[in-house]
């Protein structure tokens, strides 16, 4: 195979998906001693996309960081065989139609990585992109366009029948937005001419239009009542913020703003007092509004250390095991272990993520990616957390794990993204071309 | 901007590293608390499950698990013969839990432990749907019937035991209960069967054979006796015949029943104060002894310990220390004496197989679901330092024997109801005040040759033991008697 960052991927691939496949061919025999041939349906199917995927990053992106897709991948098979798992205790029919949308997202990965053969034209596009936020996050509200109210949120759009969320691919423009905006106004926000009480803030009209947009943001999307996105948003905002400018300042009013924000949506929506409550005291309503809480901590608690095994477990207790509490059927079944082995791997997609901030290009690459990681970074935390009782639970998805094409799609994306700036900051220093036009270097 | 990125990294890593201890507290520390919280069905889902095996008495199952149609439960747990047999088998249920056997056998039954039941290892390891044990009784079914059929719907408990062996052949308590709807896969049946359970004034959830405890009466001079001869009386040494001993230094003298003389002449014999019950000689007797010398026999019978059933049983009770007038009263099984009727069956096994305490035991085998024999009886002496099994020599249970034969056969026997023909059996009855004015209780403690030994007490009787009791422990003993 080679040496080299793709050799290395190839060969991380193969991990992947084998590992992918053993888990499969695992849950196939929870249930009979022969091997159903769906079983190595995944593994198959895996190996295929894996193909795909890796000989298209090598044309167009072939210096770029090879230990990020493996991941994706190995998140992605392990997500196809979990909700496999949970489509058997529960008689859903989930899996082929996780395993099409992984053919799909990786199509579009490769599509994008082999269009988008330089970051920066995303920063030319920066008004265009936070036009398209606004219209994504919108669009559930579009008639004919909408599929309604689904659990309690109006968050899909039904697109030639296929149900979308918007809002996933919405937090990615906004973060592009988001680094072209602070790439430029960089220096006019860094500086300090206003005094408000201890804290020093540049002049109004500098932060007015990024208040506005992030403003905005944030109130359609507790407006739609996604506070799960809002919050990994608003993450990730304070994150570049704090990057962009050097200044402490920002994510500590940042994090004192939150704090006034979610006192005023305790204070206003009865939903959030719920969430509240769920969290301080689960054991006040078990059979209720915390059945989810408490049925996620019984079933880890059933894991244990080593797990009850892959296809042992309840996941039928647990609502929404498919999609938001897929992480808890990955607990019971694989134990602390196989828990903790999923954590470190969004924690290498986070520390390398981060390192390809550090090394990228230009400032606009490096904004870029410390947005999209943040964002991977802290959704992972959020689901997690809220699963174990960490933080109050809000419903949102696991990243390539849980059921649900869009979210799938949008990290496929992201990833694609960061592949993208990996790709640009080795080629410079192994001066390869590609095309860079003028940018701002970074600091 | 790399100051920056490292400190978003280090947040990173604490977020991270939350989630990792939060983790570790869930499912290592937490997890016991977890998995036995009341809102938690899962290690019940999967230990109802398995195919729990069933309790057998002769070849018949009295507790056994029928597949069910769909529900997440896939077996219910029967009763086929509920009141007969529940004190023993208790009930297996989703809401109360388990009682009895099926609670104390609760591993053997499900065939494994419950660590692996609530993490499923066993079907990972040995293979899925591997059915319980069997658990094969020592429960003579005639034996118990007849326990049943005797009491004829009065409150009371009978034990039978092989003096032998110290199986349990019996062992029936009235009032009884249904086990079924308590074992129930509906909650509101469950709750509907148990609260009339749990507020009947007649505590039909008491098992009266081994968790209730009563003042043995005269039953309890046999253990006096035993404390003489042990001394080096001989059942022939003479007492003083009165109608009322009047005991020291209390108002409270001791009677005979009736308040009549112990039989004819000036004075009268162990034997025939044995014979005839008389209180006058025991309480005499068990001053002389002393206090400690009581106890101490007392507790080399196995008084102050709990016997080690496979069900949970109430230690018979006898003070240490005691005054004068106390110990004349012990010295009768009244006041502060108590005894199970288990306990007293072990007594009378003890006297007919020549003065060794067995181990009482309900268990004859546990079978694997192939059929193999995984565990046999208990059987043995019960040695628990510092007392050894053998509260009294050869030759004491000898003579206590003849004493207790003496008290069913001989002229003017209290017993005489319990004799069965053909059989040398012996016994002593008890009728054991427990509050004045109250009804008494009334004992009956006996054997049959070495084929079996038997308790039986009937609270609140309208009679005494030989009226009452003895015609019990005859109809169990005859149906216990080997063909």
């Amino acid at each position: 195979m080679g040496d080299g960052p793709r050799a290395t991927e190839a060969r991380l691939l193969v991990g992947a998906v084998l590992i992918t496949s053993a888990a499969g061919v695992l849950l196939g025999w929870s249930r009979s001693s022969e091997l159903p041939p769906a079983a190595l349906v995944t593994g198959i199917a895996m190996a295929a996309i894996a193909t795909v995927a890796h000989l298209t990053v090598r044309v167009p992106a072939p210096d770029a960081d090879p230990i990020l897709l493996p991941i994706a991948f190995l998140l992605n098979g392990l997500g196809l065989v979990f909700v496999q798992r949970v489509d058997l205790a529960t008689g859903s029919e989930l899996a082929a139609a996780q395993a099409v949308w992984t053919a799909v997202s990786v199509g579009i990965f490769c599509a994008l990585l082999l269009f988008l053969r330089e970051v920066r034209v995303l920063a030319r596009l920066q008004y265009t992109f936070g036009l398209l936020t606004i219209v994504l996050l919108l669009s559930p509200l579009i008639p004919g366009l909408t599929a309604g109210v689904i659990n309690g949120a109006q968050l899909w759009i039904d697109v030639f029948g296929l149900r979308f969320q918007p809002g996933e691919i919405a937090k990615l423009t906004m973060v592009v937005f988001l680094a072209a905006y602070l790439e430029r106004n960089r220096a006019l926000l860094s500086v300090a001419t206003q005094r408000i009480g201890p804290v020093l803030l540049p002049a109004p009209r500098h932060l007015a239009p990024l208040l506005v947009a992030t403003g905005a943001a944030l109130v359609i999307m507790a407006g739609l009542r996604d506070l799960g996105s809002a919050l990994l948003f608003f993450g990730a905002f304070l994150a570049m913020l704090y990057v962009a400018t050097g200044r402490l300042a920002y994510p500590v009013l940042g994090i004192f703003a939150f704090a006034i924000g979610a006192t005023v949506a305790y204070q206003l929506f009865g939903h959030v007092r719920v969430r509240v409550s769920i969290w301080l005291d689960p054991w006040a309503d078990v059979a209720g509004s915390s059945y989810q809480l408490v049925q996620s901590l019984f079933a880890l608690a059933t894991g244990g250390l080593t797990g009850t095994g892959l296809g042992f477990g309840r996941p039928q207790d647990v609502p929404f095991s498919a999609t938001d509490a897929i992480f808890v059927v990955i607990g019971e079944e694989l134990g602390l272990l196989g828990a903790t082995a999923v954590l470190l791997l969004y924690l290498t997609i986070a520390m390398r993520g981060l390192k390809i901030a550090q090394t990228a290009r230009d400032e606009f690459s490096t904004l870029l990616a410390t947005g999209l990681t943040v964002l991977i970074a802290f959704q992972t935390f959020v689901i997690i957390g809220g699963l174990t009782r960490l933080v109050p639970l809000t419903g949102i998805t696991l990243p390539f794990v849980s059921y649900g094409g869009s979210s799938l799609l949008s990290n496929y994306l992201l990833i694609a993204l960061l592949l993208r700036i990996s790709d640009e900051s080795r080629a410079a220093v192994l001066g390869r071309s590609t095309h860079h036009g003028p940018g701002r270097p970074r600091a | 901007m790399n100051r920056q990125l490292g400190r978003i990294g280090a947040m990173v890593l604490v977020l991270f590293g939350a989630l990792f201890v939060n983790l570790n507290v869930i499912t290592l520390l937490q997890a016991d608390e977890l998995a036995n919280h009341p809102a938690n069905r899962r290690v019940i889902i999967r230990e109802y499950a398995i195919e729990r095996g069933p309790i057998v008495v002769g070849e018949e199952a009295i507790a056994r698990s029928v597949p069910t149609e769909g529900g997440q439960y896939r077996y219910l747990r029967t009763y086929p013969e509920p009141e007969l047999y529940a004190h023993i088998t208790g009930y297996y249920s989703i809401v109360l839990q388990r009682s009895g056997l099926e609670r104390a056998l609760n591993e053997e039954l499900t065939g494994r432990t419950t660590e692996v039941v609530a993490q499923n290892l066993g079907e990972l390891l040995g293979g899925a749907q591997r059915p319980g044990n069997a658990v094969e009784l020592t429960i003579d079914r005639r034996a118990q019937e007849a326990a049943r059929d005797a009491l004829a719907g009065r409150e009371g408990a009978v034990v039978a035991i092989d003096p032998t062996t110290g199986a349990v052949l019996a062992s029936y308590a009235n009032p009884s209960f249904d086990p079924n709807p308590l074992s129930s896969h509906d909650t509101r049946e469950i709750n509907e069967a148990w609260a009339p359970l749990r507020d009947d004034p007649d505590r039909p959830l008491v098992d009266r054979a081994t968790g209730e405890l009563y003042p043995p009466g005269s039953a309890f001079k046999v253990i006096v006796a035993a404390a003489a001869l042990e001394a080096g009386d001989d059942p022939s040494r003479t007492f003083p015949n009165e109608a009322t001993f009047d005991v020291p230094q209390t108002t409270q003298n001791i009677s005979n029943a009736g308040r009549v003389r112990c039989g004819e002449g000036d004075e009268v014999t162990l034997q025939t104060g044995f014979r005839r019950s008389c209180n006058t000689v025991f309480a005499r007797l068990g001053l002389e002894l002393g206090d400690d010398v009581l106890a101490a026999q007392a507790e080399a019978f196995g008084f102050n310990r709990t016997p080690p059933l496979e069900l949970p049983v109430a230690a018979s009770r006898i003070p240490l220390d005691q005054d004068v007038p106390a110990t004349a009263q012990s010295a009768i099984g009244q006041r502060d004496v108590q005894a199970s009727v288990l306990h007293m069956a072990m007594v009378a096994a003890t006297v007919a197989n020549g003065g060794q305490l067995l181990r009482p035991h309900l268990v004859q085998t546990v079978r694997g679901p192939d059929g193999a024999i995984l565990r046999g009886p208990d059987i043995g002496r019960w040695e628990e330092p510092p007392a050894d099994g053998r509260p009294v020599s050869p030759r004491t249970a000898q003579q206590l024997r003849s004493l207790m034969i003496d008290a069913v056969t001989g002229p003017g026997a209290t017993g005489g109801s319990a004799a069965i023909e053909g059989i040398e059996g012996g016994g002593k009855t008890g009728t054991a005040q427990t509050a004045p004015g109250a009804r008494p209780v009334a004992w009956f403690i006996g054997f049959a040759g070495d084929d079996v030994a038997v308790a039986v007490a009937v609270p609140d009787a309208d009679g005494g033991g030989g009226a009452i009791a003895a015609p019990v422990a005859r109809a169990v003993m005859t149906a216990a008697i080997r063909d």
